[in-house]
């Protein structure tokens, strides 16, 4: 009786191993573990034993039994796991193809530079000031101490409209005597960002268009070694916190003392290379004291106020950071250009 | 300006380093954008310049000053001469075409040698066959079976100047023999950005002036000593100023018996390293003293002026300075017939115009070769109407270039005397004495009171007084100390400093730019905060920014000059033409930016008909001010508008979807919704209306609050076809920026959300084709009241079972309360409202 037992298990789990399809299984189910199967079978049997081996045997058969179901349940699973890896592999995809890209919106590489400026400018509280681009001649130039056939006129090539008196501005100082005029004798801490007009041919280097971004502190107690140090500052936020910078003495009729702000090159760090021209120092902005004679046109009494003013160009700040070798590329406006920032 | 620095140190010993030198001018404002090295080494890299270098050195043991022996005939080349040459360590037989050696030939032995620039075998020379500098090593060669081992060399070869007519000759008391040239005639020029309040540094002594300030170095002015042998010239020459408010002065010397002739070397040489090109001895004088000093000089031809004056019977020339006669013209020396402003001043004489005062001389009084009694003009002028006038005529000139910056007129007397000396020295004649000289106005010294205080006031650094001192004292100002005051006189060859608080300005950045800008300390601002101040119109530009990017557009920046005509290729065929006027430019620099834009949706075409080349779809926007001026008004509006534009695919194309659905009116139209929405603008109301570029069927004109913000729609298509693009629709809107802003609230409520379940059901209603979407939304919302939540119509449908002229539009309603969950009761109430709203008003009806 033990025997057959052991035999009939051991037939029974043989067979399952050669199982591997749902519906064998099933089949294997119903002729192992069913009510017919060799095991209740011989169970059945168990009253014909004597009565000594009567509890051993059904021991071993419910032993034999449960072993059986066990296996049964492994080896189902194991099939359901075949199976459901096959779907997944039936699923399979090239991921190597490429993505479906989102429309993506985005801003003008020129608004992203004036962005980042203002932002800077802004943490040391410097506020946005705008003013219009089309500016009388007074604005633009005599109230800033450009008076008429200044030799100083001479860097800043301007569009004349055909109505008398009015430019197109040529830089945003304009902006300077408003906000003056409009805030004296409160202190004065902004940036003046907009777009300016010079009359040049458009080449790589040169753009009858161009943004500007002026600064403009007023007050009782501005020097220029604050203006050398908030300059110093902007440029380590913009340019990388080791950026060294250079002052050197210039001029600009608005400004005096003035001077032109370098930065150690970054794209050679200094041992000078074709963008920098070899000087290893690259020009960044112009700057300098507020005349007191634009201090005055502001409605501020030089005697007791100072200030300091600077002026750079977002383009040539972008076109510096980026290798932009063409500034036709800002108003071209070419996709592939844009969708680069 | 071109300096060669041996020039310079005629009157300032250099003892820094070319690299140091550079730095140093360059910090002090006199930006030094190159140095040329002209036959001395290159420095090496341990002492590079922070600027460009160029330059040529000649090797000190091939290239050598030479002495020519004899000048032969070439036996088979009639154009080609053997010259003999002793170069120190022998003598070697050159072949030469020189045209300036031609007049030795054959002379046998001269008996005086020329000294002449020489180099051996192996010497690397710059070729002077080609356009650019090309080195080339020296070999021994072969012409016509001569054979050669050394050359004479011109100027080109040795990178002195273009010049290549001739070989060099040096002047006669050059070194022996043998002597590297280098050492001779070798320099370095500094190529000097001059801004334009510094033309006193446009010349040879002003440089000097900065590097003795610089460096503590003594500066040694010029000698103006003259040798005045002649007759005195007063008696022999009038002068007559008519305005003198634009020629405040003018100085005339004469020196007579001259002889004109070729310059010495070192003057040629000089002028050359300089970028001006030797003439003759009389006019080289005159270029030379104005680059030396800074003050132009003209030289006449005195005969010529005695034979003008002899047309009206006098003797002796009056010089007149004055405004040109109605009409009056004047042939310049450039061979320009010039008309005259009435604002130019000439220097004429009793016959007539004889210049361009300060700018350029006429062609008749010129000096010639033939000249012998040269008449040397020193005179002043007005900076400003130099400038206007050199504006006026397209004129560049040396001469017009110093004055339109300003030239003290002090530096007249100056100059003329150094120039008439120069010239007797190396014309020969005799100087006549004295000098007629007219001071129509003469100018008075400046004398500015610099409070101490007020240097470390404005540098935020106390620089010592007598450091101070030393620098105002060193760049030539007069100064006396009154306790804290110091008493500064200006020199008198300095127009740019002005008075009171202007003069202290003006001083301290002299102070400052010597003492150094880089000594000045880093500080922080440590003055007054100023009142921070709410900034909406910049904030709220900034966030449509964002918001029109997040909604998928890509951002445009375009030129705001434009032309009507470009403006126009965006308005359909029969649409009205735009009759307001334009901000117009008087000098546009080309024909298609002439005016300043009305409109952005121009340029934005444009843009994406250059872009549609490359892409087959675009999704863009451009925020700006257009211009539009205002009558009795002399500037313009400058209102800002926002422009959008999509065309082509909604998505970009891909491998498994080649062509994607395009955009259409409606896609356009969500973007401005959901654009004002982000905004939290009130909603915009669309009417069906008309636009110039747009399809009168397909264009929409917003309104926001009663008031009109612009327009959407498609662009009508001879226009869309007009700018060639590919694509079968393209959407613009075109918006009212200042409008749309102005009215986002300050703030805005949130609604809660229900925790109560909310109702939805489908509504179709079946109406005529008149009927506008918007109108039965309109009646479902007013009819649905407070608890119609949301509204969203999910389909129109047109089709044979409806007949002709019909429609059915289905909505999706959601009902809700906040505060308890809705009975079918209830629902059912709000649905019967709507239904008969919608029915009794459109005469649809619902479709069950
Ligand atoms: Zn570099």
């Amino acid at each position: 009786m033990l025997d057959q037992l052991k035999r009939a298990a051991a037939d029974a789990l043989a067979e399952l191993a050669a199982v591997d399809a749902e519906a064998e299984l099933a089949a294997w189910r119903s002729r192992h573990l069913g009510k017919k199967s060799p095991i209740k079978t011989l169970l059945g049997g168990l009253g014909a034993l004597d009565a000594t081996e009567r509890p051993q045997a059904g021991r071993e058969a419910n032993l034999a039994q449960r072993r059986l179901q066990a296996a049964f349940d492994e080896r189902r699973a194991a099939l359901e796991r075949a199976a459901h890896e096959a779907s997944l592999g039936a699923e399979a995809l090239d991921v190597t193809l490429p993505g479906r890209l989102p429309r993506r919106g985005r801003l003008h590489v020129s608004t992203l530079i004036l962005r980042r400026i203002a932002a800077v400018w802004a943490e040391m509280g410097f506020q946005v000031y705008r003013s219009r681009d089309v500016e009388t001649d007074e604005y633009n130039f005599q109230l800033l101490n450009f008076p008429p056939f200044h030799p100083a006129r001479e860097m800043q090539d301007t569009f004349f409209t055909t109505e008398p008196d009015v430019i197109l501005r040529t830089h945003t100082s304009p902006g300077q005597i408003h906000v003056m005029r409009e805030r004296c004798p409160e202190p004065i801490r902004v940036i003046l960002p907009g777009m300016c007009y010079r009359y040049e041919q458009i080449t790589a280097r040169s753009e009858i268009q161009f943004n500007q971004v002026e600064g403009l502190a007023v007050g009782p107690g501005i020097r220029m070694s604050d203006l050398k140090g908030t300059l110093t500052d902007f440029a380590r936020r913009m340019f990388g916190p080791d950026t060294r910078t250079r002052f050197r003495c210039s001029h600009f009729p608005f400004t005096e003392p003035s001077a032109e702000m370098d930065i150690e090159c970054f794209l050679c760090g200094g041992d000078g290379c074709r963008v920098c021209k070899r000087a290893g120092w690259l020009e960044i902005l112009g700057c300098g004291m507020v005349h007191p004679v634009v201090l005055e046109n502001g409605g501020y009494d030089p005697g007791r106020y100072s200030g300091f003013a600077f002026g750079m160009g977002p383009e040539r700040i972008a076109m510096l950071r980026h290798e932009i070798q063409d500034i036709r590329l800002f108003w071209g406006n070419d996709m592939r250009f844009l969708e680069q920032f | 300006m071109r300096v060669p620095l041996g020039w310079v140190r005629d009157f300032v010993d250099v003892e820094l380093s070319p690299a140091e030198l550079a730095r140093q001018l360059t910090f002090a404002g006199l930006e030094v954008e190159g140095l040329e090295f002209v036959g001395l080494p290159l420095p090496g890299d341990g002492e590079r310049p922070e600027c460009k270098v160029t330059g040529f050195a000649w090797d000190p043991e091939l290239v050598v000053v030479g002495d020519l022996l004899e000048v032969e005939p070439h036996p088979r080349a009639d154009r080609l001469v053997l010259a003999e040459v002793d170069h120190g360590a022998g003598v070697e037989v050159t072949v030469t075409g020189a045209p300036n050696l031609a007049a030795y030939k054959g002379q046998g032995p001269l008996p005086v040698p020329l000294k002449v620039a020489v180099a051996r075998e192996g010497a690397l020379l710059l070729d002077s066959a080609q356009k650019e500098p090309t080195p080339r090593r020296l070999a021994k060669a072969k012409i016509r079976g001569v054979e050669s081992r050394a050359m004479i060399c011109s100027e080109k070869e040795l990178g002195i100047s273009d010049r290549h007519e001739g070989v060099i000759v040096l002047d006669a008391d050059a070194p022996p023999a043998g002597t590297p040239l280098a050492d001779y005639a070798g320099d370095m020029v500094l190529d000097l950005d001059i801004t334009p309040n510094m033309v006193r540094n446009a010349s040879i002594l002003g440089v000097a002036r900065e590097i003795a300030a610089l460096t503590g170095a003594e500066l040694r002015p010029p000698s103006i000593e003259v040798e005045a042998a002649g007759p005195a010239l007063d008696g022999r020459l009038e002068i007559d100023i008519r305005d003198p408010q634009l020629n405040p002065r003018f100085t005339a010397m004469l020196l007579e018996g001259a002889t004109t002739g070729p310059s010495p070397y070192w003057l040629q040489q000089r002028l050359l390293l300089a970028g001006q090109r030797p003439i003759s001895n009389v006019v080289d004088v005159t270029n030379y003293v104005m680059l030396e000093m800074g003050q132009p000089l003209h030289a006449f031809d005195y005969d010529v002026l005695v034979e003008r004056a002899g047309r009206s019977g006098a003797v002796a020339p009056t010089i007149i300075t004055r405004r040109p006669e109605p009409g009056e013209k004047l042939k310049t020396l450039d061979d320009v017939d010039r008309e005259l402003d009435d604002f130019t001043v000439l220097v004429a004489d009793t016959a007539g115009a004889l210049s361009l005062g300060g700018i350029m001389g006429g062609q008749e009084s010129e000096v010639s070769d033939g000249t012998t009694n040269v008449l040397l003009e020193a005179a002043a002028w007005d900076l400003y109407n130099i400038r206007r006038t050199t504006l006026s005529q397209q004129l560049s000139s040396e001469a017009g270039y110093r004055f339109s910056r300003g030239v003290h007129p002090a530096l007249a007397g100056r100059a003329n005397r150094r120039a008439i000396e120069l010239m007797r020295r190396l014309a020969g004649g005799v100087v006549a004495e004295g000098m007629v000289d007219a001071r129509a106005r003469p100018l008075p010294r400046t004398v500015v009171e610099l409070p101490a205080a007020e240097v470390e006031r404005a540098l935020g650094v106390p620089i010592a007084a007598a450091e101070a001192v030393r620098i105002l004292e060193a760049l030539e100002f007069g100064v006396e100390s009154a306790g804290d005051l110091l008493q500064v006189t200006v020199p008198d060859h300095r127009l740019d400093i002005g008075e009171g608080t202007i003069g202290v300005a003006d001083l301290i950045e002299e102070i400052a730019r010597i003492w150094g800008y880089e000594r000045i300390p880093e500080t922080q601002i440590s003055d007054t905060i100023p009142p921070q101040r709410a900034n909406p119109e910049v904030e709220l530009e900034e966030r449509a920014r964002d918001l029109l990017a997040r909604l998928g557009l890509q951002e445009v920046v375009t030129y705001r000059l434009t032309t009507p005509e470009r403006e126009a290729r965006a308005r359909r065929p029969g649409a009205p033409p735009d009759e307001r006027r334009y901000v117009e430019l008087r000098n546009p620099i080309s024909a298609d930016r002439r005016v300043m834009r009305h409109e952005l949706l121009p340029g934005v075409l444009e843009v994406a008909a250059a872009n549609a080349r490359q892409r087959d779809s675009l999704a863009l926007f451009e925020i700006g001010p257009v211009f539009l001026p205002a009558d009795g008004e002399p500037l313009p509006r400058e209102p800002r508008r926002l422009a959008i534009l999509l065309a082509g695919g909604r998505e970009a194309a891909s491998w498994d979807r080649q062509e994607p659905p395009s955009y259409d009116l409606f896609d356009l139209k969500g973007v401005v919704e959901a654009f004002a929405a982000d905004l939290q603008l009130p909603p915009l109301t669309a009417a069906a209306g008309d636009h110039p570029g747009l399809h009168p069927g397909r264009a929409a004109r917003l309104e926001l609050a009663g008031t009109p913000i612009g327009a959407l729609g498609e662009l009508e298509p001879a226009v869309r076809s007009g700018y060639g693009f590919p694509f079968a629709a393209v959407l613009a809107a075109e918006l009212d920026l200042d409008r749309l802003l102005e009215a986002i609230p300050q703030r805005f409520a949130a609604v809660a959300v229900s925790a109560f379940p909310p109702v939805v059901e489908d509504l179709a209603f079946e109406v005529g084709e008149e009927v506008a979407a918007a109108a039965v939304e309109q009646l479902i919302t007013v009819a649905g009241g407070d608890l119609l939540r949301e509204i969203e119509l999910f389909d129109l449908f047109r089709g044979e079972q409806l007949g002709a002229g019909r429609k059915s539009l289905a909505y999706r309603l959601t009902y809700q309360a906040e505060d308890r969950t809705l009975t079918d009761a209830e629902v059912a109430g709000v649905r019967r409202t709507v239904v008969a709203a919608v029915e009794r008003a459109t005469g649809g009806r619902l479709r069950e």
